[in-house]
C-alpha cells in the first residue's frame, strides 16, 4: 500500500469539502462541507501515523473529531438562532458583515 | 552528580523568603478570587481582602530583598577584596569551579535562585513555573508591591461608592498578580501568562466606566495597540525555542546563557530580537504604537498611576532588561562603531515625540501620560546605550515619582477641581488650598525634571552620560534636549495647576478670603459635601472630552482642601521616596548599592559606566534651568493676567498655529493608522476583489457565451458597476451613498470569503512549489 | 495468506470504499435535496472509518463512527429539519454562478496538492503487516500517548467541549 493512496484521497477530499464551502448557500450544507474537509484532515494524519509507526496522529485525529463535534454543535446552534431571527439560513441574505 | 551538590549548595544558601517567592504572585491570585466570590459580603466591599494580600506579598518582598542584599554581600566578601564592578567576578564557590569556563564567556557574579516544577509538558519540551530570583526580579517585585500597596490605599477612597467597587479591586488585585508573575517568571511560558493576565486586567481597568462611549473605545484602542505588539512576543518566543530549545530564561542552559555566548551568524537572533522588540514597543507606548497610552487615561486615576508607574508599561522595558543578551547580541548593541541600533533609535524618537505632545495638553492626566512615554523613552534609550543599570535604576525612581505625579492629580480632581481634569478650565490657583498636594507634586516634577539632587537626576543623568560614554553622540543630545522639554512642559502644568488665578467651579472658594474656608460648619458641610460627591458621580472621571457641562447634581461648588488621609499618605510616602530613592545609586556620592544588587542580573559584559564628574552633567543642569525659566516666562505670559504680546499667539502666527495644530492631532498618528492602513489597506483590496468578481467573472460567462438576454443582463450589471466605481473613484469620499454599494467585497458574503481564502492558499502554495522546484 | 495477497486485498478494498467516498464527497457538494446531502455524508464518514481500519487505528475508527455517525449527522438531520428546509428538491441551494468560482480554486488545490504529494512521497509504502498491529497493545500505546505527551492539548480539548455545550445551549435556548 502506498502512503500516497490515502494523501491522494484526503486531498481530494479535502478540495470536494473546499467547492461545496465556495458554492453552497446553505448553511447547514456549508457546516457538512467543512465536516468533508476535516475528515480528509484526518485521513492525512492517520496515513503519517501509520507511516512512521507512532501513535502521535492517531491522537491528533481523536483531537480533531472532538473539536469537530464541538465545532458542529455550536454551528448549528447559530444556525438555528439565525433560522429563528431571520426565518432563513442562506449565507447570501446574512450580511451583517459587511464593512 | 555534580549538579546535585551544586543545586544544594545554593539551596542551603538562599534564605525563606527567596525560596518561597512564589507566594508574592499567587497571594494577591488568590485574593482575586476571594474578592469576586465575597467581596460584596465584605463590610469594605472586598477592598480589605486586596489590600492585606497585597500587603502580604509586601512583606515577603521586602523580606526577599533583604536576603538578597545579604546575598550580594556574603558573595562579595567570598571574592577576597571585593571587587564589585570588576566584570569578571568569580561566581559562587560551588559554582564554576569544576566546570572550567571558557574565557570570554560570561560569568556570573552570583547565580540567581532559580525555582519551579513542572507545569505542562508537550512532546519532549516540559515547561516549568516557578520563580527566578535575581536583582533585577527582587527590585521589581518590591517595587510592584510597594506601589501597588499605595495605589489600593488611594483607591478605597478615591473610588468609594463606586458602583463596582468591588470589582475594580479584584481587577486591580489580579493586575499586579499578574506583573509579579511576569517579573519572576523563569521561563518565557509563565512570562507571557503574566503578561497576557495584565493585558486583560489592563482592558477591565481602562473601561472600568464603560458605560461612556469614549472610555469603552479607550479600553479597546489600548487592547488592540498592545495586541498588536503581542504577535511579536509570540514569534519572539517561538523563535528562540527553535533556535536554543528551551524556554528558560535563567540557568545553566537558559536563553540569556546561550544567547550570551553566541557565535557566529547572528540574523535569526537579530529577528528574534526584532520580534521581541515589537512586543515591548507595544506595551511600553514607544513609537509608533505610544497612541494607546494616553487614552488610557480614560480609566480610574490610581489605575493610570499603577499602569504608567510599576506595572503595564514598564512591562515592555522589563522584557528587554530581562532578555538583555538576546537584544544585546542580537542588535549589536555597545559594539565598537555602531552609533545606532533599533532600540536607542526607537527610545529617542519617543523622547522627543512625546515630550512634544506633552505641551498641548489641556488635560492633566494626559500631560503625565506623555511625560510616562517620553520616560519610558529615556529607559529604552538608556538599554539601547549599553547603560543597563542606569536605565532599570530610571524604572526604579520614575516609579515613585510618576506614581506620586498621577496621584496628585487625581487628588486635585477629587477635591480640589470638581472631578475635572481640564487644567486650562478648572484648577489653578490651588496651592494654597491643597498644600500637601501642591508640595508632593513639586518634589516629584523636582525628580522628574532631573533636578541635582532628586532621584530623577540621578538616574536620567546617568543615563545620559552613558550615551556619551558609550560613544552614542546622537542619543546624548536627544537626552540633553528631552531633559529641557520635560521641564519646560512640567513648569507648564505646574503653573496652570497651583498657580494663577482659579477657574471653574472652585474658583468661587479659592479666590475669597482664606480665614473664611476655616469656619469648623463650613468644614463639615464640606466634608459631607465631598462625601455625596464621591458617592453619586465618580464614574464620571477620567473621560477627557466630555467635561464641559459638569453637574454632578450635588450641592457643586465644594471647597477645594487636601484629600483624607487615605490619600494623603500614599502621597507624602510616594513625594519622599521620589527624593530618597535616588540616593541608592547616586553616582556623585559614589553610592552604586543599586549596581552592586542587579548587575548580575545583566547577563552579559557592558563598557564600565563613565565616570560622574558635575562638568559632565552640568550641560544637562543647565538645560533643565533654562526649560524652567523658559517655560515659566512663557507661561506667566499666556496663562497669566497680565496682558501679553504672546497670548492667543497659536491663533495670529500661522506658522505656530500649524505647529500647534499638528501636536494638537498627535502628529496625525491616529488618522494615519485609521485613514490611511485601515483604509488605505483593507479597502484597496476589497475593491479589487470586488472588481475582479463583478468583472473578471462576469466577464468569463460574457465570454463564454450565454443566451443574448441574459448577455444583456450581464453588460447592463457591468455597466452599471461600471458607472458606481467610477463615481468612487472620482469622488471618493463624498459618495457616501454610493459607499454602502461600493464596500461589498466585505460584502458580508462568506463564500466569497472562503473563495478568497482558498484560492490565496492554493496560490501561495503554488508559487512556493513553483520557487522550490 | 501470503503477505503479498493481504496488500493486494487491502488495495482493492481501499480502491472500492475510496470510489464511494469520492462519489458520496461529491454528492454532498452537489444534490439539490439537503436530506440526500446529509446521506450521502454518512457514507462518506463510513467510508473514512473503513480507511482508518486499513490504516489500523481500530480505535480512531469506532470513534468516527460513534461521534461522526452517531452524533454528528444526527445534529445535522436535526438541524436540516429545524430549519425547515425543503424535504424534496430545492433549487436554491447554491450560489449563482458560485461554480464558476468554487471550480477553479479546488481545482487549483487539487493540482498543487496533488504535484506536491506525488513530487514528495512518489511510492513510499507503508509498512507492511499494519493490519497485524490492531489489538489491545496499540490502544494501550495510544492512551499513554494522550494522557502523558499529550497531555496539555487533551485539558484544552476538554475545555472547548464545556465551551462549546454551554455556548450551544446558550445560543440555541428560547428565551
Amino acid at each position: 500500500m502506498l502512503v500516497n493512496n490515502f494523501l491522494l484521497l484526503g486531498a481530494v477530499l479535502f478540495c470536494i469539502g473546499v467547492y461545496g464551502v465556495i458554492v453552497r448557500k446553505n448553511a447547514v450544507l456549508v457546516l457538512m462541507s467543512i465536516e468533508l474537509i476535516l475528515n480528509s484532515v484526518n485521513i492525512n494524519l492517520l496515513a503519517f501515523d501509520q507511516m512512521h509507526g507512532n501513535n502521535d496522529g492517531g491522537v491528533f485525529a481523536l483531537y480533531i473529531i472532538a473539536v469537530a463535534a464541538a465545532e458542529v454543535g455550536v454551528g448549528l446552534a447559530m444556525v438555528l438562532l439565525i433560522f429563528r431571527n431571520r426565518k432563513t439560513i442562506s449565507l447570501d441574505d446574512l450580511s451583517e458583515m459587511k464593512g | 552528580m555534580f549538579a546535585s551538590e551544586t543545586e544544594s549548595a545554593i539551596h542551603e544558601s538562599a534564605g525563606w523568603f527567596l525560596e518561597h517567592a512564589w507566594l508574592i504572585p499567587l497571594i494577591p491570585a488568590i485574593a482575586f478570587f476571594l474578592i469576586i466570590f465575597f467581596g460584596k459580603r465584605c463590610p469594605k466591599g472586598g477592598s480589605e481582602i486586596a489590600l492585606a494580600s497585597m500587603g502580604a506579598s509586601l512583606v515577603i518582598a521586602a523580606g526577599a530583598a533583604y536576603q538578597w542584599i545579604d546575598r550580594v554581600g556574603a558573595s562579595a566578601e567570598g571574592e577576597a577584596g571585593g571587587l564589585l564592578r570588576g566584570f569578571f567576578g568569580a561566581g559562587r564557590v560551588a559554582e564554576g569551579e569544576g566546570e572550567g569556563e571558557a574565557a570570554g564567556e560570561v560569568v556570573h557574579h552570583l547565580e540567581p535562585v532559580i525555582r519551579g516544577q513542572r507545569w505542562f509538558s508537550i512532546g519532549d519540551l516540559e515547561v516549568g513555573i516557578g520563580s527566578h530570583i535575581d536583582g533585577l526580579a527582587i527590585m521589581m517585585l518590591l517595587l510592584v508591591a510597594f506601589i501597588s500597596t499605595l495605589v489600593l490605599l488611594y483607591s478605597t477612597e478615591y473610588v468609594r461608592g463606586d458602583r463596582r467597587y468591588t470589582h475594580f479591586f479584584a481587577s486591580i488585585t489580579l493586575f499586579s498578580a499578574g506583573m509579579l508573575t511576569m517579573v519572576l517568571a523563569p521561563n518565557m511560558a509563565q512570562f507571557i501568562l503574566g503578561w497576557e493576565i495584565m493585558g486583560l486586567c489592563s482592558f477591565l481597568l481602562i473601561g472600568h466606566w464603560w458605560e461612556e462611549l469614549p472610555n469603552a473605545k479607550a479600553a479597546l484602542k489600548a487592547f488592540f495597540t498592545v495586541r498588536t505588539g503581542d504577535m511579536g512576543l509570540l514569534v519572539g518566543t517561538g523563535m528562540l525555542l527553535a533556535m536554543f530549545g528551551t524556554l528558560d530564561i535563567g540557568g545553566e542552559h537558559g536563553i540569556n546563557t546561550q544567547a550570551a555566548a553566541f557565535v557566529g551568524d547572528h540574523k535569526t537572533l537579530a529577528l528574534a530580537a526584532i520580534a521581541l522588540f515589537i512586543a515591548a514597543i507595544g506595551k511600553s507606548g514607544q513609537f509608533p504604537l505610544h497612541t494607546w497610552l494616553p487614552d488610557a487615561m480614560a480609566g480610574p486615576t490610581p489605575v493610570s498611576s499603577l499602569l504608567h508607574s510599576s506595572t503595564m508599561v514598564v512591562a515592555g522595558v522589563f522584557l528587554v532588561a530581562r532578555l538583555y543578551p538576546v537584544f544585546q547580541v542580537g542588535l549589536d548593541i555597545t559594539v565598537a562603531g555602531n552609533h545606532f541600533n533599533l532600540i536607542a533609535v526607537i527610545g529617542g524618537i519617543t523622547i522627543l515625540i512625546a515630550a512634544g505632545l506633552a505641551f498641548v495638553q489641556n488635560d492633566i492626566k494626559k500631560v503625565l501620560a506623555y511625560s510616562t512615554v517620553s520616560q519610558l523613552g529615556y529607559m529604552m534609550m538608556g538599554l539601547g546605550v549599553g547603560a543597563w543599570v542606569p536605565a532599570v535604576f530610571h524604572i526604579f525612581t520614575h516609579a515613585f515619582f510618576k506614581c506620586c505625579l498621577f496621584l496628585c492629580a487625581g487628588s486635585v480632581a477629587h477635591t480640589g477641581s470638581h472631578h475635572s481634569f481640564d487644567m486650562k478650565k478648572d484648577m489653578g490657583g490651588l496651592r494654597k488650598k491643597m498644600p500637601i498636594t501642591f508640595w508632593t507634586w513639586i518634589v516629584s516634577t523636582a525628580a522628574l525634571c532631573g533636578v541635582p539632587f532628586f532621584s530623577g537626576f540621578f538616574s536620567k543623568d546617568e543615563i545620559i552620560d552613558s550615551a556619551h560614554g558609550n560613544h552614542y553622540t546622537v542619543f546624548f543630545i536627544v537626552g540633553l534636549v528631552g531633559a529641557f522639554l520635560t521641564t519646560a512642559y512640567m513648569t507648564r502644568a505646574t503653573y496652570l495647576t497651583f498657580f494663577g488665578k482659579a477657574r471653574g467651579g472652585a474658583a468661587h472658594f479659592v479666590n475669597e478670603h482664606e480665614d473664611h474656608l476655616h469656619e469648623p460648619a463650613h468644614d463639615e458641610g464640606h466634608a459631607e459635601a465631598a462625601d455625596d460627591h464621591g458617592a453619586q458621580a465618580h464614574d464620571d472621571h477620567g473621560h477627557d472630552d466630555h467635561h464641559a457641562p459638569i453637574t454632578h447634581g450635588k450641592p457643586l461648588p465644594f471647597a477645594p482642601d487636601d484629600s483624607p488621609w487615605q490619600i494623603t499618605v500614599p502621597l507624602i510616602i510616594l513625594g519622599t521616596l521620589a527624593v530618597l530613592s535616588g540616593y541608592l545609586n547616586a553616582a556623585p556620592f559614589h553610592i552604586e548599592k543599586m549596581h552592586e544588587w542587579l548587575h548580575s542580573s545583566i547577563g552579559v559584559t557592558l563598557p564600565e559606566a563613565p565616570v560622574f564628574e558635575w562638568v559632565n552633567a552640568l550641560p544637562s543642569i543647565l538645560l533643565v534651568a533654562a526649560g524652567f525659566a523658559v517655560s515659566l516666562y512663557l507661561s506667566k505670559a499666556v496663562f497669566g493676567d497680565a496682558p501679553s504680546p504672546l497670548k492667543g499667539l497659536t491663533r495670529r502666527n500661522s506658522l505656530l498655529g500649524a505647529g500647534h495644530k499638528f501636536l494638537v492631532n498627535k502628529y496625525y498618528l491616529d488618522a494615519l493608522y485609521e485613514n490611511v492602513i485601515v483604509r488605505g489597506i483593507a479597502y484597496p483590496i476589497s475593491r479589487a476583489a470586488y472588481w475582479t468578481n463583478q468583472n473578471i467573472l462576469d466577464g468569463i460567462v460574457n465570454g463564454v457565451g450565454k443566451s443574448g438576454k441574459r448577455t444583456g443582463e450581464l453588460v447592463y450589471k457591468y455597466i452599471d458597476q461600471g458607472l458606481v466605481d467610477g463615481v468612487v473613484n472620482g469622488s471618493g469620499a463624498t459618495a457616501t451613498g454610493a459607499g454602502g454599494a461600493l464596500q461589498p467585497v466585505q460584502s458580508g458574503k462568506v463564500n466569497l470569503y472562503g473563495a478568497l481564502l482558498f484560492g490565496a492558499a492554493a496560490v501561495g502554495a503554488l508559487v512556493l512549489v513553483l520557487v522550490n522546484s | 495468506m501470503l503477505a503479498s495477497d493481504i496488500q493486494v486485498a487491502q488495495n482493492i478494498g481501499f480502491g472500492i470504499i475510496a470510489a464511494i467516498m469520492i462519489l458520496g464527497a461529491l454528492r454532498v457538494v452537489t444534490s439539490s435535496n439537503v436530506v440526500h446531502a446529509a446521506l450521502s455524508l454518512v457514507a462518506v464518514m463510513a467510508g473514512a472509518a473503513a480507511q482508518y481500519l486499513l490504516l489500523a487505528a481500530e480505535f480512531v475508527a469506532v470513534t468516527q463512527v460513534l461521534v461522526y455517525i452517531g452524533a454528528v449527522m444526527v445534529l445535522f438531520l436535526f438541524g436540516v429539519m429545524l430549519t425547515r428546509a425543503k424535504l424534496g428538491k430545492d433549487v436554491d441551494l447554491n450560489n449563482d454562478k458560485g461554480w464558476m468560482l468554487g471550480a477553479p480554486v479546488a481545482l487549483l488545490m487539487l493540482g498543487v496538492m496533488a504535484y506536491v504529494l506525488i513530487d514528495g512521497f512518489e511510492d513510499t509504502k507503508l509498512p507492511a503487516g499494519a493490519v497485524a498491529k490492531i489489538g489491545a497493545a496499540q490502544n494501550n500505546a495510544l492512551s499513554d500517548k494522550i494522557f502523558s505527551a499529550y497531555a496539555l492539548p487533551f485539558w484544552a480539548l476538554s475545555f472547548v467541549l464545556l465551551a462549546a455545550v454551554i455556548g450551544a445551549i446558550v445560543l440555541a435556548r428560547k428565551d
